[in-house]
């Protein structure tokens, strides 16, 4: 019961945040926001006993991406976009197509009528040991995954450090 | 013990908001933000399918969508300063440099 509270509470802050995030007209709102939402999605991953996750969600995303999305925010200037047009002209359509798209996955989640017919066993207990268990899986079934994943932030470096730096001389 | 389908009606409101927020705004900041509402959405349905198959294979999952996540906030902000510099807005429909 405490649990189903606990999820209750996230689940609305994370979307009552989120909703604020996409209607702020001012661009560190929102970000402050998105920092709100990224903490309830962590909380989400505590109620799962998904603890290492949830570590790495508060040390990754809200200290790491979040820090990076403030500094741009106050780089690019503000004064002039907070007295624009915050939506696009091209609104309704896109409303209309993210109608769609709740329709779809209301119809696709309650297709049965019972809900989503997940197959098999319920959750009895949680493993113990997460972070060892998730460790075991990065760096043993997952090593040349995880090998790739270095590859691939190493380039992104770069293209940050190529994109965002003056012209060449 | 929670309905592992809640934990997913959740994910697919995250995510819907998120596909709101890219369709609409014209900040291309709040479209990246709006990605990365799109992603934890994602990340959430990893999880808890994960849980429910007692593998810990979702989790690592997602923890690669989170490596994508900041690769690609970093490469998005570069291009967006890189932008910046030259037309002065941020506004996703006045980037028309490409157009003929």
């Amino acid at each position: 019961m405490l649990e189903l509270i606990t999820f209750a509470v996230l689940s609305a802050v994370i979307l009552v945040s989120a909703i604020l995030v996409i209607t702020r007209r001012n661009a560190v709102h929102s970000v402050m926001w998105l920092i709100v939402a990224l903490f309830g999605v962590g909380g989400i991953y505590l109620l799962q006993h998904a603890e290492f996750l949830f570590a790495v969600q508060i040390i990754l995303y809200v200290g790491g991406i979040m820090v990076l999305f403030l500094f741009v925010v106050m780089l690019v200037n503000l004064d002039v976009a907070v007295k624009q047009a915050r939506f696009a002209r091209h609104w309704q359509v896109a409303l209309l197509t993210a109608v769609l798209l709740v329709a779809q996955l209301g119809y696709a989640l309650y297709n049965h009528g019972q809900g989503l017919n997940l197959p098999g066993h319920p959750l009895v207990s949680a493993p113990a040991g997460n972070t060892q268990a998730v460790g075991m899986a990065l760096y043993q079934n997952y090593m040349l995954p995880v090998e790739i994943a270095s590859l691939l932030l190493l380039v992104a470096m770069v293209g940050a450090v190529i994109m965002a730096k003056r012209k060449l001389e | 013990m929670i309905p592992t389908e809640y934990y997913i009606f959740l994910g697919s409101g995250l995510f819907t908001i998120g596909v709101i927020g890219v369709l609409t705004r014209r900040n291309v900041l709040i479209i990246l933000m709006s990605i990365e509402l799109i992603l934890n959405a994602v990340n959430i349905n990893l999880v808890a399918l994960s849980q429910y198959f007692r593998s810990v294979d979702g989790q690592v999952f997602a923890i690669f969508v989170i490596t994508d996540a900041a690769a690609e906030a970093a490469v998005g902000l570069g291009l967006i300063i890189a932008f910046f510099r030259n037309k002065e807005t941020v506004n996703a429909d006045e980037i028309d440099l490409l157009k003929w």
